[in-house]
């Protein structure tokens, strides 16, 4: 059953390679989906382009819900998935931090590698600025152990938070993202107008 | 005119979010682990300060856990998913013709003080990246797919954030009013 333990099929070097493919087909559907210009991604925050919430959401609905459906078949074992612990202070505080590191810097450390490979050298700067800010924080991850560390619920689902079925949580977020697309396309008619 | 007007032919967005859905269900179902870029990159900067202060490294906990002593930073496969995401985002652009030398930026700013800009949001975005553990990949993305409570708070973190700062540096981004 799914997951594989690829190291033991595969041997170590054998498992990059797949890890080398899965990233090879990351950055080509960044790439094609226009996240490689950060014009594009900051018109998000201007409600000009919406691509950023409709790839985003879309790819979090098509997998959750594949998920879902392949644990309910017996094909996966959700118990050996990587659910990342959820540390809520750092968690929010770091993404306040990277929404301003966002709108001022146009990418996301993801969509700069694929900017970078581009050739578009604000891809580049800001992969610099990226690697310097990465090891601003290991040189100084020690004065802030204790904040680092704290909102600890360990791994910790909506399911369990909302007191809900799973599938019943699968249905809501499928929800909320179809009312986010139209929410925003709504905003931005009402701000550009209906024609793009 | 709007700086998004000029032709260039991208997927359409549902169509790459889906797409991107079903990448990110397989990498979970075939390794466990959905996708990630930031931790990456963190790596490749480890690997950087190794090289160059082997002695701090081995005395700084937090960078100490990946390069101290023997271990390479770079034995990992997050930064064999960053080598394929730069060459997919390569081979992608090759194919439409966008591998070139070139900036992008606000019509109302220069190439020169975009990269400024960019170089200052990349360090911020870096440092928060490692607060947050992990990048709108690997805590947006995966952490959100596999419904983790922290996962979607990060998300509206970063949203809030953006769209929090989104008015006042819109001299940045938009056309001129």
């Amino acid at each position: 059953m799914a997951p594989f333990d690829l190291v033991s099929l595969l041997g170590v070097t054998g498992s990059y390679f797949i890890y080398l493919a899965i990233g090879f087909a990351f950055g080509f559907i960044l790439e094609s989906s226009g996240f490689g210009d950060s014009r594009q991604l900051a018109a998000q925050f201007y409600f000009r382009e919406l691509r950023v919430v409709k790839v985003m959401f879309t790819a979090i609905v098509v997998a959750m819900i594949l998920i879902f459906w392949s644990t309910a078949l017996g094909l996966l074992d959700y118990d050996q998935i990587w659910v990342s612990p959820t540390y809520l202070w750092p968690g929010i505080a770091g993404g306040l931090i990277m929404g301003i590191g966002f709108i001022i810097g146009g990418y996301c450390p993801g969509t700069s590698l694929v900017s970078a490979a581009t050739l578009k050298l604000d891809g580049i700067f800001f992969l610099l600025g990226n690697i310097t800010g990465m090891v601003i924080f290991g040189e100084t991850a020690g004065l802030i152990n204790t904040f680092w560390n704290s909102g600890y619920f360990g791994t910790f689902t909506l399911p369990e938070l909302l007191h809900l079925e799973t599938g019943i949580v699968v249905v809501l977020v499928t929800c909320l993202a179809l009312g986010m697309f139209a929410g925003f396309e709504w905003i931005r008619g009402l701000i550009y107008g209906r024609a793009k | 005119m709007n700086g998004l007007a000029e032709k260039v032919k991208y997927w359409n967005p549902y169509l790459g979010g889906a797409l991107l859905g079903l990448l990110l269900f397989l990498s979970i179902f075939v390794t466990s682990h959905g996708l990630g870029a930031s931790g990456g990159v963190n790596r490749i900067a480890v690997a950087v300060e190794d090289l160059v202060v082997p002695e701090h490294v081995d005395k700084t906990p937090y960078i100490a856990k990946m390069a101290g002593g023997d271990r390479d930073p770079l034995a990992h496969w997050l930064v064999w998913e960053v080598a394929g995401i730069m060459l997919g985002g390569f081979v992608s652009g090759l194919l439409r013709g966008r591998v070139k030398v070139q900036t992008y930026h606000g019509p109302q700013i220069s190439p020169h003080s975009r990269w400024a800009y960019a170089f200052v949001g990349g360090t911020l975005m870096g440092y928060g990246a490692r607060m947050a553990r992990g990048c709108t990949s690997g805590q947006g993305l995966s952490g959100g797919a596999v419904m983790s409570v922290g996962s979607w708070a990060f998300m509206f973190a970063i949203f809030a954030g953006g769209y929090g700062l989104a008015w006042f540096v819109r001299r940045l981004w938009q056309p001129e009013a």
